[in-house]
C-alpha cells in the first residue's frame, strides 16, 4: 500500500503502466516493483523448478525473484528484473516462467512433485538410454523449467558502446563513493563516479540516517550537485561496472533509454569499457537471508529491503509486518514502519540477549520455524524457547546479516578472504591492482566507517597518481555495530530455500554434500545453486555455511567460488552495439559501384567489396545466359572488368628486390624495370599463402598486386617477414590497394581499344610502363586473367568512375562490354588459373603443379617446410580439371571417389574446389584436387555432393582447358 | 581521350545534430614518406627546409597551409603539398586517392568520437597536434586533432560506412541530449 506520505517518489507525475495485462498507477522515480507493491500485487513471478508464487525479496539488481518481461512493439526483453525497471507512461510487463499467468500457472504441478525433484534428480532419473537426453528428455525439461522467452525476432533496437578514460573510477555512490568522489574530484582529478541506480546515493536514499547533521539523502544530493558542477567528474547513473579486467580496465552496461518509451535513436543500452588509473570500489553490501522453512513466500523480504520500499518510495510491504533478524541493522527497519504508521507484530531475534525494542515485542532467541500463505504470506510460527506461537502477519522482513559486494574483486581470480568476526568474506589483499575496496564492500558496515574508508581510499589513489588531496572534512554520521551472531539455516519442517532463482534448498545441499559433491565448486554445479541470473548474490554464502556446517569443515576452509563477470546480466546487444546486420562489417565500394548498378547488375559480396556478378541485357533471364555470352565476348572480342579489388602494395628501397627474392619461391631480382613477373608466396609452414604478380617499376621500386580476398593477410605477412628477419633491410612498403583504380580489358581486340585511348604502346606480354590516360597519368599492364590478350589499366581512384564508363562505352562500340563476377570466374577456370578456391590454406605449391617454381638456388620463407615428408608425392590430392561425362552440372565442394566404391569418407579420393559453365568448351569445367592427379589424367572419377543430390561420372584431365599453350595470351 | 571525370568517394552535405557538424574535407595532395634506415635526420631536414618537418609518433607537425602527420612506425603523411623531393632518403608514394577525409568539430566532437574511437580523447590526453592511426569502429582509422577539432582519414572505398558510422552516433548523441533535457 502507498503510504500517505514521504518518499523520493514524484507525485504530482503519475505514470501508468500494465502489469500481466492489468492496468495500474505509480509515479515518477518508482519502480516497477515498488508500484507494483504499491497496488498490492504481491505475485510477480513463478520459481525456475517448483513453479512457486514468488514476490519481490530485494530493492536492487540482485533480485531472484520478480523477474519479468518487458514488452515492447512485438519485442519482448526477459529476466528484468522488476526492482531495477522503473516505471514510465505506457511501460508494459508481464510474469514469466508462468502459464497462463503468474497467479494461475498450470506447471505448479511440479510443486506437488518436488519430494522427486531434489538436486541431480534429471542426471539420475533420465541416464537411459543414452541417446533420448538430447532428443528428448532436455528440451522437455527445458520446457518446464526456464526463465523468460525471447520474441525469436531481431533486435532492431538502437544500442551503443563507448570509451571513457579517467583518473578515479568510484563504483558506487553511497556514502563511500560519494565521500571518495568528491575528494578526488575537488583534488582536481578526473573522476568518474558509476551508479547502478537510476539515482545516486546508495543506502542513504533508503534509510533514515543523519549524515553532516542533515538527513543522509540530503547530504547525498549536496554532493551529488555540487559535482555535477564540476568539469572533471562525469557522472554516470544507471551504469553498472559490470567487470574488471586487466590494467585498469572495466565494462559497464549504461541503461540508457529502458527507463522511458522507446524514442528514435535512443539506445537502449550503452557497453562502456571505462580505463582507470585508480579505482574505488565502494559497491556496498547486500544483506543475506535466513533459510528457514517456507520462507518463499510472497511478503518474505530482506529487512534493508523493508525501509527501501517504505523510506525511497513510501510503499508499505505490508499491513502487519514481522521482522526476524540476527543482527542489530534490521532494527532500524522496525523503527522506520513504525515512523510510517505501519504495526510491527513482533521481532523474532535469535540472539538470547538480543535488546528490547520499544513499539513491538521481542522474542529473544526465537526462530521462524514455518510459514504459511499460498498466494502471499499470511501466518508464521515461531519456536521460542521450546514453545511454538503462531502470527497473523503479511510481511516478513528477513536480515541474516550483511554480505559485502566484492564481486569485482574476484575477477582478476583472487579469493574472497573469511572475516570470522564479522562473519563475512571481504576482499583479498590487492585483489585487483589499481582497485580499492572501500566501505560496506570491505566490511565496513556503519556509515561513520564508509565515509572515512571513502576519503581515506580517494587519498590513497591520489597519492599513488601525485595528485594532492584536497582537505575535506569528515562528515558525522551514524556509527553503530552491526553486532550480528550468524544464523544460517533454521532447522524444521518443510523446505527452507537458500538459491531463490533456481529452486536449491538446504536439503539439496545437504544432498550434493551426502552424494559425494562436497567441495563448493562440485556442489555449484550440482545443485545449480548460484547459476541463475543473480549468479548466487542471494544465496552463495549461505549455501556455503551450510555446506559447511555438513561436512563438518569450517566456512573459510570450503571457500567460496570466484564470482566472474559479468556483475549483472549484460545483453549481447549492448556489447555488439552498432554490429548487427549490415553493421557487421564496413562495406567497400570500387569507384565503378554505380555505374555497375546503373547497368543492372547484381552486386555481390566478396569479402567486403561489392562486386557486379554479371551485366544483364534485355531478353536475357538468367545469370548463365549472361554469364555465357560475356565469356564468349572476352574470347572473341573484348570485355572490361574492374580489378580494383586487388590488393596493390608499392615497395621501395635498395633491398625490395632482395625482399621479394626472400618471401615470393621465385626470383624477382632479376626481372627487368618495366616488365612484370608472376609470383607465389608461402607462408612459414610451407602452404601456399597467396599468388599475384610484381611489376619493376625502377631498379629499387617494385608494385606487387595480391589477391582480393588476401590482401591484408599478405600486408601483414609482410610487415612480419620485414620486422621480424630483414628488420636492417633498406626497404619501405605501403598499400596503394585503395590509391588506384584497375580495370582489366581483356579479348583479341583489346589492343585496339587501348589504342582507341590514345595510349600507343607495343607492350609485350608481361609489360608495364607508364602512360597518360586522357590528361591523367596512369599505368598499364599487360598481364591476362582471361587468357586472352589482357591489359590492364589503373589511375588513381578519383578518376575510376569516369574511366570505366569510358572504357565500357568503347567496348560496347565494339560489340564488347562489361563483364562480371562470374564470367571472370569461368574465365579463369577454362584457364586453370588458381584462387583462394584451390589455395585454400591447405595446399602445397607441388599440390597446384607449382613446385617448379619453388627455386633452387635461393632461399624463401616456407621452402624448408615444404619439403618436409608427406607434402611432396603421389599421396597429395593434386590439381586437375574435371569434366562431366554428359551434359549435367557439378558443384564446387563435391567429393571424387573411384567408380564402383561406396561414397563414404573412408574411400574419399579428393574433392572440387571450382566450377563452371564453359561456353567456349561446352558443358561443365571443374577444377578438383586428387590423389595422385596428374598420374590419372583420361582416368574416370565419381563425383558424389551428398548435399545437392548430385552423383556423375566426370573425366580427369589437364587442369588447364584452353589454349594450353598461352599462345593467345601472347599474341 | 579526354581527361576522365573525376568523381569525389563520397558527395554530402555537412551534417550537423547532438552538437557537432560532420564533413567531408579535401585536405589536399597527400604523399607517404617512409625514411630509409640511417635517413630519418636528413629527411627531417628535408622536410624543414619545406617548413615543415618529421613528426614524433602520434604527433602532427603543421605550416604554411599543409601538415605532416605520423601514420606509423617510421611513417608519416605530408598533407596538403607536394612532398620535396626525398630521393635516397625516404620512400615516397602518392595516396592522394586512397583516403577519404572527414571532418568532426563541435562541443561534442569528442563524445561522439569516444563511441567509435578506443583512445583516451580527453583534451589532456589528445590535445590539437595530436595523431593516431586507430580504428573507427571496424574502419582503419588516421585521427588527428587541431584547433578546429578531429580530422579522421579512413580508406576511400569505405566511406559511405565511415560517414553512416559518424552519422548514427551523432543521431544517439542528439536523442540522449533529448533525454537529458527532459529529466
Amino acid at each position: 500500500m502507498r503510504l500517505d506520505a514521504g518518499g523520493l517518489i514524484d507525485r504530482s507525475r503519475p505514470m501508468s503502466f500494465r502489469f500481466d495485462g492489468r492496468a495500474y498507477g505509480g509515479f515518477a522515480g518508482d519502480t516497477l516493483a515498488s508500484a507494483l507493491m504499491a497496488n498490492g500485487v504481491r505475485v510477480v513471478g513463478r520459481s525456475f523448478k517448483y513453479h512457486r508464487p514468488r514476490g519481490m525479496l530485494t530493492a536492487g539488481s540482485e533480485e531472484p525473484n520478480a523477474l519479468v518481461e518487458v514488452l515492447e512493439d512485438g519485442q519482448q526483453t526477459p529476466n528484468v528484473r522488476a526492482t531495477v525497471q522503473e516505471v514510465f507512461e505506457g511501460l508494459s510487463a508481464q510474469g514469466q516462467n508462468a502459464w497462463p499467468s503468474v497467479r494461475w500457472d498450470v506447471m505448479e504441478v511440479n510443486d506437488l512433485l518436488s519430494p522427486f525433484l531434489s538436486a541431480g534428480f534429471y542426471y539420475k532419473t533420465f541416464m537411459w538410454p543414452r541417446a533420448f537426453w538430447e532428443a528428448i528428455y532436455e528440451p522437455v525439461i527445458r520446457r518446464a523449467a526456464g526463465l523468460g522467452r525471447l520474441s525469436g525476432r531481431h533486435d532492431e533496437a538502437a544500442y551503443e558502446k563507448a570509451h571513457a578514460f579517467c583518473d578515479v573510477l568510484v563504483i558506487g555512490s553511497g556514502p563511500a563513493g560519494l565521500m571518495a568522489a568528491q575528494v578526488a574530484a575537488q583534488s582536481g582529478a578526473d573522476v568518474i563516479l558509476a551508479e547502478e541506480d537510476a539515482r545516486m546515493g546508495g543506502r542513504l536514499l533508503a534509510d533514515r540516517g543523519m549524515v553532516d547533521g542533515q538527513p543522509g539523502v540530503d547530504w547525498a544530493a549536496g554532493v551529488v550537485a555540487e559535482l555535477a558542477t564540476m568539469p572533471n567528474v562525469r557522472l554516470m547513473t544507471r551504469t553498472t561496472v559490470t567487470g574488471a579486467y586487466d590494467d585498469g580496465t572495466y565494462g559497464a552496461l549504461e541503461r540508457v533509454g529502458l527507463h522511458v518509451a522507446p524514442q528514435p535513436n535512443l539506445p537502449r543500452e550503452c557497453f562502456w569499457r571505462i580505463v582507470a588509473k585508480q579505482t574505488v570500489l565502494a559497491a556496498g553490501a547486500l544483506e543475506r537471508a535466513i533459510a528457514h522453512p517456507s520462507n518463499d513466500r510472497p511478503g518474505i523480504m530482506m529487512a534493508g529491503a523493508v525501509r527501501a520500499y517504505v523510506n525511497r518510495w513510501a510503499v508499505a510491504p505490508g499491513k502487519r509486518v514481522t521482522v526476524f533478524a540476527n543482527n542489530h541493522s534490521a532494527r532500524a527497519t522496525v523503527r522506520d514502519l513504525i515512523a510510517a504508521g505501519v504495526e510491527v507484530a513482533a521481532v523474532i531475534d535469535p540472539r538470547p540477549d538480543a535488546p528490547d525494542e520499544p513499539g513491538t515485542r521481542v522474542f529473544k532467541g526465537a526462530r521462524v520455524v514455518g510459514t504459511k500463505g499460498r498466494m502471499g504470506l499470511k501466518e508464521i510460527t515461531i519456536d521460542h524457547e521450546g514453545r511454538a506461537f503462531r502470527f497473523e502477519t503479511d510481511c516478513l522482513a528477513l536480515s541474516g546479516g550483511w554480505n559485502p559486494t566484492l564481486h569485482l574483486t574476484s575477477h582478476l581470480g583472487k579469493r574472497p578472504v573469511w572475516r570470522a568476526d564479522i562473519a563475512a568474506f571481504v576482499p583479498g589483499d590487492n585483489a585487483v591492482p589499481g582497485m580499492i575496496p572501500a566501505g560496506a564492500c570491505n566490511g565496513d558496515f556503519s556509515t561513520a566507517a564508509c565515509l572515512a574508508a571513502g576519503q581515506a581510499a580517494a587519498v590513497r589513489a591520489l597519492s599513488v597518481l601525485g595528485i594532492k588531496p584536497a582537505d575535506i572534512a569528515l562528515p558525522a554520521a551514524e556509527d553503530d555495530a552491526t553486532d550480528m551472531t550468524p544464523l544460517w539455516a533454521v532447522e524444521g519442517k518443510g523446505r527452507a530455500w537458500l538459491d531463490f532463482a533456481n529452486d536449491v534448498t538446504v536439503k539439496d545441499v545437504k544432498l550434493s554434500a551426502q552424494e559425494g559433491f562436497s567441495a563448493n565448486e562440485h556442489m555449484k554445479r550440482y545443485t545449480t545453486q548460484g547459476m541463475a541470473p543473480d549468479q548466487g548474490k542471494n544465496s552463495s554464502i549461505g549455501a556455503l555455511a551450510v555446506l559447511a556446517d555438513t561436512t563438518g569443515k569450517g566456512i573459510p576452509e570450503t571457500g567460496t567460488t570466484t564470482y566472474r563477470p559479468p556483475f549483472v546480466p549484460v545483453s549481447i546487444a549492448a556489447m555488439g552495439a552498432g554490429a548487427r546486420g549490415m553493421g557487421f562489417a564496413p562495406q567497400r565500394f570500387t569507384t565503378s559501384d554505380q555505374a555497375s548498378r546503373d547497368r543492372g547488375a547484381p552486386m555481390i559480396e566478396a569479402g567486403m567489396w561489392y562486386r557486379p556478378s554479371y551485366f544483364p541485357k534485355p531478353g536475357e533471364t538468367t545469370w548463365r545466359e549472361a554469364c555465357a555470352r560475356e565469356v564468349a565476348m572476352v574470347r572473341g572480342n573484348v570485355g572490361v572488368a574492374d580489378v580494383s579489388t586487388l590488393g596493390k602494395i608499392d615497395l621501395q628501397g635498395a633491398d625490395a628486390a632482395r625482399f621479394l627474392d626472400f618471401v615470393y619461391t621465385n626470383t624477382f631480382s632479376t626481372l627487368p624495370v618495366g616488365r612484370v613477373r608472376y609470383g607465389l608466396m608461402l607462408r612459414e609452414d610451407g602452404f601456399v599463402l597467396d599468388d599475384g604478380t610484381s611489376a619493376r617499376l625502377a631498379d629499387d621500386r617494385y608494385l606487387m598486386t595480391t589477391t582480393t580476398a588476401a590482401a591484408g593477410l599478405v600486408m601483414r605477412h609482410l610487415e612480419f617477414v620485414h620486422q621480424a628477419f630483414c628488420r636492417d633491410f633498406a626497404l619501405r612498403f605501403i598499400s596503394v590497394t585503395e590509391t588506384w583504380a584497375q580495370f582489366a580489358v581483356a579479348g583479341p581486340r583489346a589492343r585496339a581499344l587501348i589504342a582507341s585511348l590514345g595510349i600507343v604502346q607495343n607492350l609485350p606480354f608481361m609489360g608495364v610502363a607508364s602512360v597518360m590516360v586522357g590528361g591523367v597519368q596512369g599505368r598499364l599492364f599487360r598481364i591476362s586473367f582471361s587468357g586472352e590478350e589482357g591489359y590492364e589499366i589503373a589511375v588513381p581512384a578519383r578518376y575510376g568512375a569516369g574511366l570505366f564508363r569510358d572504357l565500357v562505352a568503347r567496348a560496347e562500340t565494339m560489340g564488347g562490354g562489361a563483364y562480371g563476377m562470374e564470367a571472370l570466374n569461368v574465365l579463369r577456370i577454362e584457364k586453370g588459373f588458381i584462387t583462394h578456391a584451390e589455395i585454400h590454406g591447405r595446399t602445397t605449391a607441388f599440390d597446384i603443379g607449382m613446385a617448379g617454381m619453388v627455386s633452387a638456388k635461393k632461399d624463401c620463407i616456407g621452402k624448408a617446410a615444404a619439403q618436409r615428408p608427406g607434402l611432396n608425392g603421389p599421396e597429395r590430392e593434386q590439381l586437375v580439371g574435371l569434366r562431366p561425362q554428359g551434359d549435367v552440372a557439378i558443384s564446387a565442394g563435391a567429393h571424387l571417389f573411384n567408380p564402383g566404391d561406396e561414397a563414404k569418407r573412408e574411400n574419399d579420393q579428393g574433392y572440387v574446389t571450382s566450377v563452371g559453365p564453359s561456353p567456349t568448351l561446352g558443358g561443365y569445367l571443374g577444377l578438383a584436387f586428387l590423389k595422385d592427379g596428374r598420374a590419372r589424367h583420361g582416368a574416370t572419377v565419381r563425383l558424389v555432393d551428398h548435399l545437392r543430390g548430385i552423383d556423375v561420372l566426370c573425366t580427369v584431365c589437364d587442369p588447364v582447358f584452353h589454349d594450353r599453350d598461352g599462345g593467345k595470351m601472347r599474341a | 581521350m579526354p581527361e576522365p571525370i573525376a568523381t569525389p568517394a563520397l558527395d554530402h552535405p555537412p551534417f550537423a545534430r547532438g552538437g557537432a557538424t560532420l564533413a567531408l574535407a579535401d585536405p589536399g595532395p597527400m604523399t607517404s614518406v617512409a625514411p630509409f634506415p640511417g635517413q630519418e635526420t636528413a629527411v627531417n631536414a628535408a622536410l624543414q627546409g619545406a617548413g615543415l618537418g618529421f613528426p614524433a609518433p602520434n604527433r602532427v607537425i603543421e605550416g604554411q597551409g599543409a601538415r605532416v602527420v605520423w601514420t606509423g612506425r617510421a611513417q608519416a603523411f605530408v598533407i596538403g603539398v607536394a612532398a620535396p623531393d626525398l630521393t635516397g632518403l625516404a620512400a615516397t608514394t602518392d595516396q592522394t586517392d586512397g583516403w577519404v577525409a572527414l571532418t568532426l568539430a563541435g562541443p561534442s566532437a569528442a563524445d561522439i568520437l569516444m563511441r567509435l574511437v578506443p583512445l583516451d580523447l580527453r583534451p589532456g590526453a589528445f590535445p590539437p597536434g595530436h595523431a593516431a592511426r586507430s580504428g573507427l569502429n571496424h574502419l582503419p582509422l588516421i585521427l588527428w586533432r587541431d584547433a578546429t577539432g578531429f580530422t579522421l582519414m579512413t580508406f576511400r572505398s569505405m566511406a559511405r560506412t565511415a560517414w553512416h558510422e559518424v552519422e548514427t552516433v551523432m543521431d544517439a548523441t542528439e536523442a540522449r541530449a533529448g533525454l537529458a533535457a527532459r529529466a
